[in-house]
């Protein structure tokens, strides 16, 4: 009896720990989101209340009325279309280094090690190149440098999805006629279907949450929602109802997306060190 | 035609890895070169000329306190955040190793902040820590019982804690869920011979436990590692390297060099040290961590 009364104690205990520090973990969430829903006066009233009186969609409304949040939409047909090019260059490439070994250990290194050199040092050149070509401030620019930036990641992970699939499969097949190509449609697309799916919504996240990259290549054509945020931190106050709204809607979505993708989360920030 | 198939064949490989390489190298490699040659010439945002004026920009570096301050400013960073992310984390994951009512949606809600974008981050603590909005002062002047009015992004002394927390904030999860995973693939049979054997926690903790998470533990804090030496969102949301350039980090004062005060040739040079320095780091971890299978 006071075994288990000992047990019930201490599982209690660790409930009320893990509850508490995960509390502290998703308040700033909390109020961030809770801002969006105040009114301006709200806002500013002090003390700071820790719940809107009532929910207030004005400032969303206010968003869409100005045109801001068409930098959400920006956002999406950069990351979206740069994670697309991205997924399919660097699998067909992972196909290749994981089956045939090209350029042995030595390409794979140097494949991951282009994704540790600090974004600040590429994107120098990268706008001194760009501003040649014409390319600030234009989706085609930034849809390059976030393919080229995501490239390693997508190599990476997908070398070590395919390597976990059987290599039986792809060899019957071509013993009963498909080409190299089928193959890789019809055996190895399909059967690594999951870690297809996670690397890419990885690699749309590492490219929608991009700040310095799209701070530094768009203007006011491709403005992204990130650089959009930091628009409404002025030299006096800050539009916090603006900063917290467009937070919102950068961010949600995001949520909605890892929520799927609970069981490759592990996998897929640890570089594929970790399997979960 | 059998001859074309067989080289078709022979040369599948490459052209699979080709097209991936080519984007590689455009912006990988081609950007360096550049960098390099525009890092020996004058140029700045009066001086146009692509005259070559030798390594009077890499002599420039040495003399910049500025520039060896951001680095410290970023070493400073890396040592602080990095050790209480590890501890915080594993710490964390110890707790959540056992079944406990409601697992997953507390690791669920926890993993959060991992995925949210620095800069939004950064924009969440400077409403957390506004003086007057924000209920962190509010918190405090509940303890106090004076109302408190804190300036934590503008006060030289409370800077660092302000963006150390918002980090911490946002990076301890990724710590947790890798030691999670990690801890959970320690062999138990061994945990068990070890309690039999009447090893207290500690002892069984750096006889077992460490060495059989430290693959994981060392890719944890070499992912994060190299993020907090090219830290710049948090930064720049909350202070912009303020005030004056007290959290200026390495990244934050290329940005500005290259930017905002246009020194294209003297940030040519800054960036080429900064990609000299982290290669060094990355070749040398890469060496000790392994990340391939």
């Amino acid at each position: 009896m006071t075994v288990q009364l000992r047990t019930r104690i201490r599982t209690f205990v660790r409930v009320a720990g893990a509850g508490i520090i995960t509390l502290v973990f998703v308040f700033p969430i909390y109020w961030l989101f809770m801002i969006s829903f105040k009114t301006p006066e709200e806002i500013y009233s002090f003390p700071p209340k820790w719940y809107p009186g009532s929910l207030s969609f004005d400032t969303y409304a206010v968003l869409f009325r100005d045109g801001d949040a068409v930098t959400v939409w920006n956002s999406l047909v950069v990351a979206g279309t740069s994670t697309i090019i991205a997924m399919f260059l660097g699998t067909i490439c992972a196909y290749s280094l994981a089956r045939f070994r090209t350029g042995g250990e030595h390409l794979a290194n140097w494949i991951i090690s282009q994704r540790m050199i600090p974004p600040i040092a590429v994107v120098f050149p990268i706008f001194l190149l760009f501003v040649w070509l014409h390319l600030v401030d234009t989706y085609l620019g930034i849809i390059v440098l976030y393919t080229a930036f995501n490239l390693p990641y997508v190599i990476w992970m997908m070398r070590g999805y395919i390597l976990d699939i059987p290599k039986a499969l792809e060899e019957s097949a071509l013993v009963d006629g498909c080409t190299r190509w089928q193959v890789i449609w019809k055996v190895v697309f399909p059967m690594c279907r999951a870690g297809l799916f996670a690397t890419a919504i990885f690699t749309f996240v590492f490219a929608w949450n991009d700040f310095l990259f799209a701070l530094v290549l768009t203007r006011t054509e491709a403005t992204t929602y990130t650089v959009q945020i930091t628009h409404y931190f002025g030299g006096q106050s800050n539009f916090w109802a603006k900063i917290s709204a467009m937070s919102v809607l950068g961010t949600l979505p995001i949520f909605i997306a890892v929520a799927f993708m609970q069981r490759y989360l592990v996998r897929g920030i640890s570089l594929g060190a970790v399997k979960g | 035609m059998a001859a074309r198939a067989a080289f078709a064949e022979r040369n599948f490989k490459y052209l699979l890895v080709g097209p991936a390489i080519f984007v590689l190298l455009l912006i990988g490699i081609f950007p360096l070169l550049y960098l390099l040659m525009v890092s020996f010439q004058g140029i700045t945002m009066t001086e146009t000329s692509t005259d070559f004026v030798g390594g009077r920009n890499y002599a420039q570096l040495f003399e910049d306190a500025r520039m060896w301050e951001a680095l410290l400013h970023t070493v400073i960073f890396t040592a602080i955040a990095l050790p209480i992310e590890l501890l915080l984390g594993l710490a964390m994951a110890q707790l959540f190793l056992d079944r406990i009512p409601g697992r997953q949606i507390f690791i669920a809600l926890l993993v959060l902040p991992v995925v949210v974008s620095p800069i939004v981050s950064g924009a969440t603590w400077a409403l957390l820590f506004d003086h007057r909005f924000g209920p962190i002062n509010q918190v405090i002047g509940w303890i106090t019982g004076n109302s408190s009015a804190i300036l934590w992004t503008i006060n030289p002394n409370l800077v660092y804690p302000a963006i150390i927390a918002a980090e911490v904030w946002q990076w301890t999860p990724f710590m947790f869920l890798l030691l999670l995973a990690a801890l959970a693939n320690v062999d138990k049979s061994q945990l068990e011979a070890a309690a039999i054997d009447g090893a207290g926690w500690w002892r069984t903790f750096f006889k077992i436990v460490l060495p059989a998470i430290w693959p994981v533990m060392a890719i944890a804090i070499l992912i994060r590692g190299l993020d907090l030496f090219r830290l710049f969102d948090i930064v720049w949301a909350l202070t912009k390297g303020g005030p004056g350039t007290k959290t200026e980090t390495i990244s934050i004062f290329t940005y500005v060099k290259g930017f905002q005060q246009f020194e294209t040739s003297y940030t040519a040079a800054v960036a080429f040290l900064v990609i000299i320095l982290l290669s060094i780091v990355v070749m040398l971890a890469l060496k000790r961590v392994e990340l391939a299978r």
